[in-house]
């Protein structure tokens, strides 16, 4: 019921066990949580998905707006990402605009569909230079069991491809909307996943206890490219403590192999 | 241009409902692990998820009270719950909304019980249908249950309209738009007292006094649901394998 | 009039009562009529009416031993959270065996935030935080083992009857296991593996707390771990 930090007697516990190759959990070292999507849950979102990732819960909703473009890409749509860590989700978190964790976490999981090239924002311009659409992504958390940046990254790239988005026709200066829809550009799916480190061992999906006790993290997404090599489309490290050149690498191969793995679970629509 | 018509010649509304008839209600406790208590409510497409923490010490201390519980209620708007998307920052509307919640539950709180303490009541709509507040009441009624938070009563929360000229039950968007009045009401059913009650359109003495009517078996209606709900899933606890 | 059978579930503002009856726990009276105030169990015994919780916060009681979690220090005292809806305070002088001049001496060198305590309950009253002492026998600091949380409401279960589950678990574990009043339980066995059992084995306790045989159940789930631990062993 009150805000406390993780005893220390657990501290020494994690440790311990990752040492020896075990975990708090009973998962191996690399081993992820069981992971749940669903996808389509709104009606009212254009797309929207929920994962689970163990007892970590997001939702993701995508809508779409017309806007003007950024000057500098003027025939390319825009992507948005926003990231709400709810007050429900966890004793820590407070009602009020978004907190660096937050933005952070809005902010890799932007970089990484970007990054990877997952939505063809060409393909979202009406009138080059006035008109395109803003494709908005927002992540809503709601039960913060730790690794709350791979689930989130999950669940918006599930959300865009359930997306369907109205189709229009451009008269002189104007857009008209149409009453069909289709599916949105996505031509490539990244997928991060996070590692931390607690001694001098890499645990894969961290849980809540975990994070709270490790000494950093390295988020880390791939990308299957054109040329059907994995490439990485985004990395952050986050947390206090520091990684050894050798336990970067090791991180980036893990990395990896994850990625592909969960990718094949994902509800392609269509794709 | 002429307005779509609301209620059909022989009495039923767009979705096909009788003018007295509410949505299906579905309710799941328990959702969230972090949350102390949890509910989750659909009424028809009106999607809600209430999380409640408490109650605990309340920060910054000088805010806490001698002599009792202070409650706190956020109802929030998903961006995407709505059809043109709604920056995530609270409205007005939404600040006002958190009042009236709150307002309506703490009644049936002993907030007495645990004095200079805080308990927090979080709902988050996840798609508008229409009675987004009485949808966040019920639920947060039910999440409190869960928290093991001591009450009076369950709070039971349902909304009447005045759509063509007729009283309507459990009001959906298109009702709320294009209606001529709406009235949300919240009851504690087993005490037969109201904790919630607004209004905006016109109505006469003899309409208002059928909405309150109309909306009190709403309200028992709704209060089935929950004792239903909260039945089954701790029943389903008792005895899990 | 009884509106009730016994151990039926009941919701808050369930009526369960009218006429000549007494309140016991999470029941009140408004006019003749009797509600719940909790979602629980009722009861019925000499007159008095109960409800028994499944869900909700622990409740300091003065004399109750737990398991306290240092959460910030005072010049002269500690601040524990107990998962109470009040934070505990613990004074130097309820902790130290022997005076020792607090003005010199750095609290955090004996406990430090994030470290774990039995501890008992000496005064409380709702007004004022609860205050704790951790003199005394089986008092004190946590240096070893494992602490796990469970619903404070399944406490009673978990001890049993006359205490028969928790003995049971301990004979048949050899760990010692300690019951915090507040829902953390310490367990220090001789190797993990152990601990993890009596981990295991409340777990089940915990989600099936109101169901009847569960001493035997959980027997049984020791005896066969044990059987596969021992068999692993035997393989190395």
């Amino acid at each position: 019921m009150t805000i406390s930090p993780i005893p220390s007697l657990k501290k020494k516990q994690i440790y311990e066990l990752a040492e020896s190759g075990k975990r708090i959990d009973g998962r191996g070292l690399i081993d992820m949580r069981k992971i749940e999507i669903n996808t389509n849950i709104l009606d009212k979102a254009e797309g929207s998905a929920s994962v689970k990732l163990g007892d970590t819960y997001v939702i993701a909703g995508v809508k779409f707006e017309i806007s003007e473009p950024f000057p500098d890409i003027p025939d390319e749509g825009i992507l948005s990402v926003t990231a709400e860590f709810l007050p429900l989700a966890s004793p820590l978190f407070e009602a009020g605009p978004p907190d660096e964790n937050a933005i952070e976490l809005a902010r890799v999981v932007d970089r990484a569909l970007r990054g990877g090239k997952a939505i063809n924002t060409k393909k979202l311009c009406l009138i080059p230079g006035k008109k395109v659409w803003t494709v908005w992504v927002d992540i809503f958390v709601f039960d913060h069991c730790g690794n709350l940046i791979d689930a989130s990254a999950l669940a918006s790239l599930c959300a865009l491809l359930t997306a369907k988005i109205p189709k229009t026709e451009v008269i002189g200066n104007e857009v008209k909307i149409l009453d069909e829809y289709e599916p949105l550009p996505i031509e490539s799916l990244p997928i991060i996943v996070t590692i931390a480190k607690i001694g001098d061992k890499l645990l894969v999906d961290p849980s809540l206890e975990e994070e709270e006790v490790m000494d950093c993290r390295i988020s880390i997404a791939f990308v299957e490219g054109k040329d059907k090599q994995e490439h990485i489309c985004a990395i952050q490290k986050g947390g206090r403590g520091s990684f050894s050149y050798e336990e970067i690498l090791r991180a980036v191969e893990i990395a990896k192999v994850k990625s592909q793995e969960i990718r094949k679970i994902i509800p392609c629509g269509g794709k | 241009m002429e307005r779509k018509k609301l209620i059909s010649d022989d009495g039923r509304r767009l979705d096909g409902r009788r003018l007295d008839e509410i949505r299906p209600i579905k309710f799941k406790i328990g959702v969230l692990k972090n949350a102390d208590g949890s509910a989750y409510m659909e009424l028809g497409k009106t999607k809600v998820i209430v999380g409640v923490f408490g109650p605990r010490e309340l920060h910054p201390k000088h805010l806490a009270v001698p002599d009792k519980c202070i409650i706190q209620a956020r109802y929030h708007m998903a961006p995407f719950s709505v059809k043109e998307r709604k920056p995530p920052a609270p409205t007005r509307r939404e600040i006002e909304l958190s009042k009236v919640i709150r307002e309506a539950l703490e009644p049936a709180i002993f907030v007495e019980l645990f004095p200079r303490t805080t308990i927090e009541i979080y709902a988050e709509v996840i798609q508008a249908d229409g009675s987004t507040r009485c949808a966040a009441i019920s639920a947060a009624s039910l999440a409190l249950a869960d928290a093991g938070i001591p009450m009076r009563d369950l709070v039971a929360s349902i909304a009447v309209a005045k759509v063509d000229g007729h009283l309507v039950l459990d009001v959906m968007d298109e009702e709320d738009k294009y209606g001529s009045s709406d009235m949300p009401v919240a009851m504690m059913p087993s005490k037969n007292v109201i904790t919630l009650l607004q209004m905006d359109g016109m109505l006469t003495y003899e309409e208002f006094k059928k909405s309150l009517e109309l909306a009190k078996k709403g309200c028992m209606e709704v209060y089935m649901k929950q004792k239903e709900a909260l039945e089954s899933y701790f029943k389903n606890i008792k005895e899990e394998k | 009039m009884i509106y009730f059978s016994q151990r039926q579930i009941v919701v808050p503002g369930f009526v369960l009562a009218e006429g000549n009856y007494e309140t016991g726990r999470n029941v009140y009276k408004e006019g003749n009529k009797f509600y719940a105030t909790v979602i629980g169990l009722a009861e019925l015994k000499d007159k008095i009416i109960n409800v028994i919780p499944l869900r909700g916060c622990y409740i300091p009681s003065v004399g109750d031993v737990l398991i306290g979690k240092v959460i910030d220090i005072i010049t002269t005292a500690w601040l524990v959270d107990i998962r109470s809806p009040w934070n505990a305070i613990l004074f130097a002088k309820d902790f130290f065996s022997k005076p020792i001049d607090i003005m010199k001496e750095d609290l955090r060198k004996y406990l430090d935030v994030g470290e774990l305590i039995v501890a008992k309950i000496i005064s409380f009253d709702r007004t004022k935080n609860p205050v704790l002492t951790a003199k005394g026998r089986g008092l004190g600091k946590i240096e070893k083992g494992t602490v796990i949380e469970v619903e404070p409401t399944r406490v009673p279960r978990i001890i049993g009857k006359k205490g028969s589950m928790i003995n049971m678990l301990k004979k048949e574990t050899g760990c010692q296991i300690h019951v915090g009043q507040n829902g953390r339980i310490w367990i220090s066995g001789k190797n993990r593996e152990d601990e993890f059992l009596v981990v295991e084995a409340i777990r089940k306790i915990e989600s099936e707390a109101h169901t009847t045989g569960l001493t035997n159940r959980v027997y049984s789930l020791i005896t066969k771990r044990r059987v596969v631990n021992g068999k692993e062993k035997a393989n190395i």
